[in-house]
């Protein structure tokens, strides 16, 4: 298909009337990216030679993941009754732990597109997005996604989405991101029903940044939404929060490739390329003006997400420490929600302890850090953030189980969340015995069309991160979608159960659980442990301990032989080889006390596999 | 079946590179014949059986290895490294025995009038129980030969089984007691931790074995090695791992049966009567002194060289017969490693190693040689007056041990 705009509109001289911003939201996987891809080949930015799936997913780890990580903004030209406009659309990624990446996306549109996979119906992500996209005053095109599979059930689908934000279910418009059918109608009703932007030219330039990326050949690359006024190339800019003064090396739009423009006008979207080399130079949120004309009221910005997981990272290798901290240092500058500080473990020797949105996010991290800064690291059990007070008044603000203050304790704070579990009404019984096993708090139960139905819960975020999502995949065959937001702190009955090797806590298995969990959570680490490690030439008890009190005790048996029966002349070479690579195998081990601890005993015993398996033998 | 080492390649004209001079060392040979009757689920040695060996002449193995014997003797000349008589002599296999008495005469001939073979030395063949007669033995006492080891393995037939074993347990008995009349010294070698073998049967191997009153007893646990029979039947299941508990608890059991009936442990593995009833040929390997291994696959350690040659007999008759060297890789082991090599291989011996001279090598620091002595792996007493020594519960955990000095 030839693209219908044969002229884009050139930026910096766009008419506002004629550019449309849009958001594409929905679940994960309903089918964003697909739908961009589409988009891109119709209005004939990427050429079909060019395209390939997820196009706007760049990263290799999204590629891989088959998910968005980063939202994507793209100009694209569109024609309709004769009029080119231009389109700036932003793909948006549908993981709840990205949820932030979306909300800013938000503040950059008119529109936006909610998708809904016409073969699952409405998500609890679905849900979550569309509450962001209204509290944005963002007119919604409600949209049907994947029609083209048997399964599709795009009426049925259509009644619910038009029950859900009124409306007709006839004007749900019906599409196949995989075809591209519908998608054509689906660029004019944008035009059609988004409305433009609106801003004054002649004011001083205010832009909102939404995005802030670290690029190693460009440096830090800024995506702004302009609002009022213009900016233009060779400028000088500046920060309104810090008041810090840039010059603008090169301003632009992304189409989906980078093209420098003059400058940016009223209600354009594009980036800025500075020479900065930090993104917190360039915060996300913030309002950029121009130096010579500054702009004094800043837009109202977002509030940068707080790291709700923590989690322990140390290299394998201890001498991969400097490593770390540089390959943490170079994440930051482009994810500026990753916070980190340095921590020691004595079994773990030197590393970071980390926050994270969520778990995937901590997933991400960690596989990016081995991945494209070849390191090999140990993260252990994720935490969530305990707020104990003393007996004695104190406060203390613990990310770390070990270091769980130890003495008189008068009260713990624990974060909790708001969850919104959608489901088949089917499976509700296991939802609710589920989410009651996790010290959920029910809150009310709602229908969706005539087999769908929401429940939401207050619960202990330290709930979720312990394997709460597969827990509840596996129950309902996948067809629960979960979303949650903070929702303050609450006081919790808690305790720390410490693991003793030989008497030596271990900290980095120490955890903060629920006291009637403990038990369940001393007795699963044990036994796994015990799997574990391997047997030492002496006996190793292995403990959990609340305090003093031991709940839990397994022992390894001290190993009785550990020699090669049978050395003739001719084994001489090999068995030294075989020394030497125990050698190399000892690296790999870590010292608790006298006992040799494999690294690989660490991976597998803060695995969530073990969680798993430790929750089924709780019961 | 066993791999080879990974080394260096080899000279093609066979040259040592001497790194140290080893006049000071004693001179053994040892020849490989790389023959048996069927192979033994267990058994990864390098051996063949007949039909694994199409066209090829066993009666003639004998005279490629008289030539690779004076061909060693031109290397060694050509490396400069000092010719000795020979001290010790041990065939090995495989099974030597399978070999015409004939052919491993005409091979200790050859071994005597290259380099000569001191009068007191000890000359060893492995022999199976069933492949031996009175008149072959015979043969060989003439000949010179003066040790016998027989592989007997066990005394019970479903442990036999298990181990593929074809012997008939009966002519052990018989053979020894011929051999000692004759006027061997006398040896057998034993199994334990069999799948399948119980204590008791054990026990009952561990009598018979000591019922024969033979001068000295090998008894190894069993080694599942990779690429057998055995490893195939484990993996599969059919048959269960060997337990390495109830192998802890049968090398116990053999101390005290051995010790009871008179033998003293001198190698983890070995036990003799009496100091010269111990195998001097495997104690020479103990010892790091020089050895020149003949026949396909065979080690050789000479001033600091260890070779070891091509694994299949046809590689090798074709190499010797093209006069090339039958070497394949070799290794030159540098000081560091000699005292590896020299920790490993030492303090498995029942003399162990001197405290000093671990302490000259910047090794056994003062907590670690205490913490040894605190886990009742070596002999505190023994450790004081100067020799480190493995306890007894020490040689079950030597490999620990020797990682312990070294600081690996
Ligand atoms: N049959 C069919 N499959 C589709 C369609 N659109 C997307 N898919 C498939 O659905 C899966 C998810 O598609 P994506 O485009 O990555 O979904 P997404 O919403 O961007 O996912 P996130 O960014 O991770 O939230 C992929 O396997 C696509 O091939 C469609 O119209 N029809
Ligand atoms: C060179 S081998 C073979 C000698 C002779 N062919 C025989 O089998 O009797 C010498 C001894 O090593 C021992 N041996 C061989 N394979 C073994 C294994 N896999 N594990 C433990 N000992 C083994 C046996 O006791 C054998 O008698
Ligand atoms: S007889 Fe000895 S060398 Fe031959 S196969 Fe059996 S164990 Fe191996
Ligand atoms: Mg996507």
């Amino acid at each position: 298909m030839s693209p219908r705009a044969k002229t884009a509109l050139e930026p910096a001289k766009t008419n506002p009337e004629l550019i449309r911003n849009f958001c594409i939201i929905a679940h994960i996987d309903h089918g964003k990216s697909t739908l961009a891809d589409r988009m891109l080949q119709l209005t004939g930015v990427v050429d079909d030679r060019s395209m390939r799936a997820q196009y706007l997913d760049r990263m290799d780890i999204e590629r891989e993941r088959g998910i968005t990580i980063k939202s994507q903004a793209v100009r694209m030209p569109w024609e309709l009754d004769g009029q080119t406009y231009a389109l700036n659309m932003i793909d948006t990624p549908g993981h709840v732990d990205f949820t932030y990446e979306v909300s800013r996306s938000l503040a950059a549109c008119e529109g936006a597109v909610l998708l809904v996979d016409a073969a699952q119906g409405i998500e609890a992500q679905t849900l979550a997005n569309l509450y962001l996209a209204l509290e944005n005053d963002l007119t919604i095109i409600p949209v049907l996604n994947k029609i083209d599979l048997p399964a599709a059930q795009p009426e049925k689908y259509a009644e619910e989405l038009a029950e859900l934000i009124g409306g007709k279910p006839e004007d749900c418009l019906k599409v196949s991101g995989k075809t591209g059918v519908g998608v054509d109608q689906l660029l004019d009703v944008i035009i059609r029903t988004v409305p433009n932007p609106v801003g004054d030219p002649n004011a001083p330039a205010r832009a909102m940044i939404f995005d802030s990326v670290y690029d190693t050949y460009r440096g830090v690359v800024t995506y702004v939404r302009m609002v009022d006024g213009s900016l233009s190339a060779r400028e000088k800019i500046t920060m309104l929060s810090t008041k810090a003064v840039h010059e603008l090396l090169e301003i632009g739009v992304s189409s989906p490739e980078p093209e420098p423009t003059k400058g940016l006008g009223v209600g354009e979207v594009g980036y800025l390329i500075t020479g900065v080399k930090d993104v917190r130079q360039s915060k996300v949120g913030d309002t950029v003006t121009t130096s010579l004309k500054p702009a004094t009221t800043a837009l109202k910005g977002y509030s940068e997400p707080k790291p709700m997981v923590f989690s322990g990272i140390y290299p394998i290798d201890g001498s991969d420490y400097p490593n770390l901290r540089e390959a943490l240092d170079k994440l930051k500058l482009s994810d500026a929600s990753l916070v980190y500080e340095p921590e020691t473990s004595v079994a773990l020797g030197f590393g970071f302890r980390c926050g994270f949105l969520g778990l995937l996010h901590l997933e991400i991290i960690t596989e990016r850090l081995e991945r494209e800064f070849g390191l090999d690291l140990i993260a252990t059990a994720p935490s969530v953030v305990y707020e104990v007070t003393l007996d004695d008044k104190k406060e203390v603000t613990v990310t770390n189980p070990s270091e769980y203050p130890v003495g008189k304790i008068s009260k713990v704070l624990e974060p909790i969340v708001r969850a919104t579990i959608l489901s088949p009404k089917d499976y509700v019984g296991t939802i609710m015995e589920l989410c009651q096993s996790r010290r959920g708090n029910m809150l009310d139960m709602q229908y969706f069309g005539t087999d769908r139905v929401q429940l939401r819960y207050d619960m202990p975020l330290a709930e979720i991160v312990f394997d709460f999502f597969d827990n509840l995949k596996s129950r309902t065959q996948g067809y629960a979608s979960l979303d949650y937001e903070e929702n303050g702190l609450s006081e919790g009955d808690l305790v720390k159960v410490d693991i003793l090797l030989q008497g030596e806590q271990v900290d980095a298995f120490s955890a903060i659980v629920h006291r009637e969990k403990a038990y369940a959570y001393g007795v699963m680490m044990t036994s796994k442990l015990r799997e574990l490690i391997p047997r030492q030439q002496f006996e190793v008890p292995i403990q959990a301990a609340v305090g003093a009190r031991i709940i839990a005790r397994e022992t390894i048996r001290a190993m009785r032989k550990d020699v090669l029966a049978k050395c003739y002349g001719g084994d001489i070479s090999r068995k030294r080889k075989l020394l030497e690579k125990q050698k190399e195998g000892k690296k790999r081990m870590k010292m608790v006390g006298r006992v040799e601890v494999p690294q690989e005993a660490f991976i597998a015993a803060l695995s969530s596999d073990t969680e798993k398996k430790g929750e089924k033998k709780g019961k | 079946m066993a791999q080879l080492p990974k080394g260096e390649p080899a000279p093609s004209d066979g040259r040592i590179t001497k790194l140290f001079d080893s006049a000071q060392h004693s001179f053994h040979a040892y020849v490989h014949i790389p023959y048996c009757l069927t192979r033994c689920g267990y058994c990864d040695f390098n051996t063949y059986t007949a039909s694994e060996l199409a066209n090829h002449r066993r009666d003639e193995y004998f005279e490629y290895v008289l030539k690779e014997i004076s061909f060693s003797r031109e290397v060694l000349a050509a490396s400069e490294v000092i010719a000795r008589p020979i001290s010790t002599v041990f065939f090995g296999g495989g099974t030597p025995t399978l070999l015409a008495a004939d052919d491993l005469i005409q091979i200790l001939q050859g071994l005597r009038s290259t380099f000569g073979i001191s009068p007191e030395a000890e000359i060893t063949t492995e022999a199976n129980p069933d492949s031996v007669d009175e008149s072959y033995l015979e043969k060989l006492f003439e000949a010179g030969f003066n040790r016998i080891s027989f592989g007997m393995q066990s005394a019970v037939p479903e442990v036999l089984k298990v181990l593929e074993r074809t012997h008939n347990p009966e002519n052990v008995e018989k053979n020894v007691a011929i051999a000692k009349r004759i006027g061997f010294q006398t040896s057998v070698d034993l199994i334990y931790g069999t799948p399948g073998e119980s204590l008791a049967d054990w026990k009952k191997s561990l009598q018979v074995a000591t019922s024969l009153e033979t001068d000295h007893i090998s008894a190894y646990s069993l080694i599942v090695e990779p690429g057998t029979k055995l490893n195939r039947q484990i993996e599969s299941g059919q048959i269960s791992p060997p337990d390495e508990d109830l192998h802890a608890q049968m090398y116990e059991m053999v101390e005290q049966v051995l010790v009871e009936a008179g033998f003293r442990n001198y190698e983890v593995s070995n036990w003799a009567r009496g100091v010269d009833s111990r195998s001097k040929h495997n104690m020479a390997y103990w010892q790091s002194q020089d050895w020149w291994g003949y026949g396909p696959g065979a080690h050789s350690h000479i001033a600091g060289n260890r070779f070891w040659n091509v694994k299949h007999p046809a590689a090798y008759a074709e190499r010797i017969s093209q006069a090339i060297s039958p070497a394949l890789e070799r290794e030159l082991v540098d000081s560091d490693n000699r005292v590896v090599e020299k920790v490993m291989l030492e303090l498995r011996l029942v003399d162990g190693v001197d405290v000093q001279w671990l302490r000259s090598q910047g090794l056994a620091g003062p907590k670690i040689v205490a913490e040894l002595i605190a886990d009742e792996l070596i002999e505190g007493a023994s450790a004081i007056s100067g020799r480190m020594t493995l306890t007894p519960k020490g040689r079950l955990l030597a490999d620990a041990v020797i990682r312990k000095v070294l600081e690996f």
